[in-house]
Formats: C-alpha cells, sequence, structure tokens
C-alpha cells in the first residue's frame, strides 16, 4: 500500500481536516450535537488512518505510545480537576457556577474544561486499543 | 479541617479516584504502591468519620454539584451505608502491605502500576455504589468496580485467569444489564432515579403499575443476585476466585459481593418495602430456598474440591447464603444476622485468601495434595489459617459464631424449623471441608520439596494475624458489629409497610 501515491497524497490532504473537523465538533458541542466523546473518537481516527497508511511507526512518532496512553487518566484528571475547583472555592463537588464571575459564564467555563477532559481520554483510549491491536503477535 | 468535613461523602469516592489517575500517569511499580497504600489508608479514616458523624447526628446527604436531589445525584448515608464504608475500606486497608510482594510474585515487572491503578479504580467504585442515593450512578459505579475487577483478575498467573474473567466479564454484564433495565422500568413508572424519591413514588403508581414494578423488582433481584454470587448465578465465582492473583481474590471477596449485597438490602428495605408490601409477592420464600440450596449445595462440592482456593470460593457461595437467608428473613435478629456476617464473613475469607496466597508464594502450588504438611513449614500462616477457618465453621469464640446465632434466633423467631436445620446442617458440613484442609495441612509428613518452604515475610504475615485475630475479637466483643448493624437493622425494618 505504501507504493499507491494516490490514497499516500490523498491522506496527507485530508489528516487536518479531520483533525479541524474533531475541533469543530469538540466546540460545537455546546449549540449542537457533539462534544468530547465525538470529537475524541474522530481524532484518534485521524491517528488510525495515520497508520494504516504509512505505517504504525509514522503513527507513533506524532502520538507516541506512553503519551497516549498516560492521555488516559490525564482527561478523566482534568474532568475530577474541575470538580474539585468548585469544591476548593467553596462549593459542592461539580459545582461550575463559582468558577467564573457570574455562575452561568461558570458553568460554560465548567463544561468546556468537562468536555476538553473527555476529548484527552477518549482521544488516548482509542488510539491505545488501536495500538494494543496493531502490535499484537509482533 | 471544619472546611473538609461537610464534603467527606464525596472525598471518600475521589481520593481513590485520583490515586487511580496518579497511579495510571506515574507508571512504575513502587511509586503507585505508595500511592496506593496512602488512599488505602485514608480511606477507612474518612469513612470512620462518615460513620461516627451519622451514628451522632443521623443521615449525611451531600448535593454533587449543588443540584438540590431528587434532580441531581444525591449521596446519601446513613448507619448501614457508613457501616459497610468502614468494612470496605477497613479490608483494602489492612490487606495492604500484603500486596507488595505477592503482586511483584504473581502479576509481575511492568504490569504492577496498572494493577494499582485498577486495584483504586475498583475501590472508587464500590465505595462509590455504597454512598450514592441514585440509583442509576450506582449502576455507573457498579460498572467502574465490575470493568477493573475484570482487569485485576485477568492478570493472574495462570492463562485460566483470561478465561475466567471472560466468564464473569459476560454474567457480570448480564447482570449489570438486568439491574439497568430495572432502573429504567423504575423511571418509566415514577420519572425519578433517586432512591428515597423513588420509595416515595412507587406506592402510589403500583394500583396502576403493578406488573412493570414486579418486573423491575425480578430484574434488580436477578441483576444485583449475579453479582453478588447468589446460587445458582454464582457459576462465575469460583473460577475467578481461583485463578485471580491471591491479593485480588482476598480483596474482592472482603468486598466486592459484599458492596453486592448492601445494594439488594438498599433496594428491598428502603425502596421497594417502603413503597409496596413484600409480603404480596413470593420474593422472600424464592430468596430463602435459593439461599438454603447455596449453603448445602456449595458447601458439599467443598467438601470434594482438590484445591484451596476453589475450595474456599465455593464456601464463599455457601456463606453469602447465610447472608441471603438473613435477608429473605427479613426479621430484627435475621437481618442483624445477615448485616454482621458481611463483615464477620469478608473480615475471614479476606483472611483464609491472605493465608492461600502466602502459602502459593511460597510453596508455589494451592492444590490441597501437594500442600501435605504445610503447617509444619508455615506455622502461623496456618495457625491464621487454621483460625479463621474455625470462624467460617461457627465455632463459638469466633465472630462466625456470633452471626450464626443471630440467624438462628432470626429463623426460630420466624417460626421456620427448615432454615434453622439447614443452619447447623451447613455448619458440620464446613466443618467437614475446613477439617480436611486442616488434616492435610497439620497431620500429614511434609513431601520433600516443601522443605526449604517458610512463613512469608513481616509484611504478608501481619496483615493475615491482624484478620485472624478480628475473627476472635469479633467474637468477644460484638458492640461494633452486632450494635450498629442490629442499629441499622431496626431503621431498615422500621420503614417497611
Amino acid at each position: 500500500m505504501s507504493l499507491d501515491p494516490i490514497l499516500r497524497v490523498g491522506t496527507k490532504l485530508i489528516l487536518p481536516f479531520i483533525l479541524l473537523f474533531a475541533l469543530y465538533v469538540q466546540f460545537h458541542g455546546d449549540y449542537g450535537p457533539g462534544g468530547g466523546f465525538q470529537a475524541g473518537v474522530i481524532t484518534a481516527g485521524m491517528v488510525v488512518l495515520l497508520a494504516i497508511i504509512f505505517g504504525l511507526k509514522a503513527a507513533q512518532r506524532i502520538a507516541p505510545k506512553g503519551l497516549v496512553e498516560r492521555m488516559i487518566p490525564l482527561g478523566v484528571l482534568i474532568y475530577a480537576g474541575t470538580g474539585v475547583a468548585g469544591l476548593i472555592m467553596g462549593q459542592n463537588f461539580l459545582d461550575y457556577s463559582v468558577l467564573a464571575h457570574d455562575p452561568s459564564h461558570g458553568h460554560e467555563l465548567g463544561i468546556f474544561l468537562v468536555e476538553a477532559g473527555v476529548l484527552v481520554t477518549v482521544s488516548g483510549t482509542m488510539t491505545a486499543l488501536f495500538y494494543a491491536f496493531v502490535e499484537r503477535g509482533r | 479541617m471544619s472546611a473538609v468535613w461537610p464534603h467527606l461523602p464525596v472525598l471518600q469516592v475521589l481520593i481513590p479516584l485520583f490515586g487511580a489517575l496518579l497511579a495510571g500517569l506515574l507508571r512504575r511499580p513502587t511509586p503507585a504502591y505508595v500511592l496506593a497504600t496512602a488512599v488505602s489508608w485514608v480511606a477507612p479514616l474518612i469513612a470512620g468519620a462518615l460513620l461516627w458523624q451519622v451514628v451522632q447526628t443521623g443521615p449525611i446527604s451531600y448535593h454533587i454539584g449543588g443540584w438540590a436531589p431528587p434532580w441531581g445525584i444525591e449521596y446519601r448515608i446513613d448507619v448501614l451505608n457508613a457501616l459497610v464504608l468502614v468494612l470496605v475500606t477497613a479490608v483494602g486497608a489492612v490487606i495492604m502491605p500484603f500486596a507488595r510482594l505477592s503482586v511483584a510474585f504473581e502479576v509481575g515487572e511492568g504490569r504492577e502500576a496498572w494493577f494499582y491503578c485498577m486495584y483504586l479504580l475498583c475501590l472508587t467504585g464500590l465505595l462509590g455504589i455504597t454512598v450514592t442515593g441514585d440509583a442509576f450512578n450506582a449502576f455507573v459505579f457498579l460498572e467502574i468496580s465490575s470493568l477493573s475487577s475484570y482487569v485485576l483478575i485477568a492478570l493472574g498467573h495462570d492463562r485460566r485467569a483470561l478465561l475466567s474473567s471472560f466468564q464473569y466479564l459476560i454474567m457480570g454484564t448480564i447482570g449489570a444489564t438486568f439491574y439497568v433495565i430495572g432502573i429504567g422500568l423504575l423511571y418509566l413508572v415514577t420519572g425519578t432515579l433517586n432512591m428515597a424519591d423513588l420509595a416515595a413514588r412507587l406506592g402510589p403508581a403500583w394500583a396502576e403499575h403493578s406488573r412493570a414494578i414486579v418486573a423491575a423488582l425480578a430484574f434488580v433481584t436477578v441483576g444485583i443476585s449475579l453479582k453478588l454470587g447468589l446460587f445458582p448465578l454464582h457459576v462465575w465465582l469460583p473460577n475467578a476466585y481461583a485463578y485471580a492473583p491471591s491479593w485480588v481474590t482476598a480483596f474482592l471477596a472482603g468486598t466486592a459481593t459484599k458492596v453486592a449485597i448492601y445494594l439488594l438490602v438498599r433496594f428491598y428495605f428502603s425502596i421497594f418495602g417502603i413503597a409496596i408490601d413484600l409480603r404480596l409477592l413470593p420474593i422472600a420464600d424464592v430468596i430463602i430456598v435459593l439461599s438454603l440450596a447455596a449453603m448445602l449445595i456449595a458447601s458439599l462440592v467443598a467438601v470434594f474440591e482438590a484445591n484451596l482456593k476453589r475450595l474456599l470460593a465455593y464456601s464463599s457461595v455457601a456463606q453469602i447464603g447465610y447472608i441471603t437467608l438473613g435477608i429473605g428473613l427479613a426479621n430484627q435478629a435475621a437481618l442483624t444476622g445477615a448485616l454482621v456476617h458481611v463483615v464477620n464473613h469478608a473480615l475471614m475469607k479476606a483472611a483464609l485468601f491472605l493465608a492461600a496466597g502466602a502459602i502459593f508464594y511460597r510453596a508455589h502450588t494451592t492444590e490441597l495434595k501437594e500442600l501435605a504438611g504445610i503447617g509444619r513449614r508455615m506455622p502461623l500462616t496456618i495457625a491464621a489459617f487454621t483460625i479463621a477457618g474455625l470462624g467460617l465453621v461457627g465455632t463459638p469464640g469466633t465472630s462466625g459464631f456470633i452471626s450464626k446465632w443471630y440467624l438462628m434466633v432470626g429463623a426460630l423467631g420466624a417460626g421456620q424449623w427448615i432454615p434453622a436445620f439447614v443452619i447447623v446442617a451447613s455448619s458440620l458440613i464446613a466443618l467437614i471441608y475446613v477439617g480436611r484442609v486442616l488434616e492435610i495441612v497439620w497431620m500429614r509428613e511434609p513431601s520433600a520439596q516443601m522443605a526449604a518452604v517458610g512463613d512469608p515475610p513481616l509484611s504478608m504475615l501481619l496483615p493475615l494475624v491482624v484478620l485472624s485475630l478480628a475473627t476472635i475479637y469479633l467474637g468477644i466483643d460484638t458492640e461494633w458489629t452486632a450494635g450498629i448493624a442490629s442499629m441499622a437493622s431496626t431503621i431498615l425494618l422500621g420503614g417497611l409497610r
């Protein structure tokens, strides 16, 4: 497959747009369908496509295994940390209303951070699953 | 300190969660172990503070995200779940020193950090099920604890661990699915997921939706019974316990099934029992018959088991039968007995499985025929095993006697002669299977390949000794176990229709 120029060039062209679309889905989650989970899967899909066309080594140069495996707990840490931020500022766990001057902005910021955490964990998990399957029997 | 006090219910769950995440980020065995130990030792302090607070001032309610129940998720702690919190965290804290060497030996280099990450995640899930006052939130935590326990079991040294983990995964997923179908039906009928709100709304809904509510009750019962290993839904349990890493078996035997039992009690006595008269349905009879079958059949199977860990696993199925028998009889003495046995059985089974783990660490086998005379080589380990084993039989002076006494009083008080007879019969069978092990390990001549075997290091011996001494202590001083359990069962039975 590495000899097929159409696939190689096509993939190179499409990769940045996949990532862009993932970010669109991530940030559009506030107003319509979308959010961290879907965006995370699309991001991981970009890495999977890269690995299929250019090989595992190329994919792991961009998304090293150690980084991907650390992203799994890191995203949950961002999520739970957002909750604890509310707790430290004198409210209950996961109460976002104190994160900004006015409660509704606080909620917006809280959801934004939580969704960012979801993005990190889901994309990390999906990529790690893919690596685990690909590396079997090597 | 006073600022932390109102947040204790959520910190009970959050601290293990953060521990798990940091262990996953650290990725090195020693820091991960230190972290897991620190978390395991802080958790019982929080649980103890919660229990103290509940006994002093009554139930605590914590609103996640500041959303008031029944709309938001509520963490609600009363005497019953405070007792379970103390039990789960205490088992985790006591057996933690055992983990270092045992896990390094059985799980192996490179996987230890993930192992502790999964353990802490499992602890998070179990504590979450216990603190939450929201039926769906309990499902989420049930899945967290289940998924992490599948991983923990699959890390066993034997390849059969993978198969038994897969078997548990299938059964556990069916159980969780049944549970969530039951919750779905309840939500359909009442429009709420908060447990207290469910209890209030199910009663008025009964006239119109009795069929859906009965179906929900059946789904929830079967779903949770799969997780707690009620006979005949126990088939995953012996393999999972036998092939999991020894330390994991001790942890799960002491906590996971007990938390599932707690959830069943919560549904029967704090939700369904308050809303409808459960005596209209044959649910108690079904539970009692299955419990009696578990007590007799699983004990008999244990008599003929050739592997120590499988023998103990079947004994667990039988002992869970005692607990569910007390739930089915549902009078003051029987329910107290069931709750006391939750605590007592957790502690002695943890001791027995730790002893099996110590034997495996030294002798590299748990096949009974190869353990001849090992008591002379590992006297302290086997002495601890003997004490906990006598507790299992229900010898006077051990904690097992106390719980069986309450159950017996409960059975006779209800005028049920058959359960009372089966309690005695099952204890006699327990005497046979424990006696068989004791005969092999103490009386027989040690074989040549066991010549170099000795007691394990202090870090493994200490948890074992503490747990077996607890078996004796709780057989003499029953203020903590029976006192709090009877307080809890008074509250539970007081709410029933």
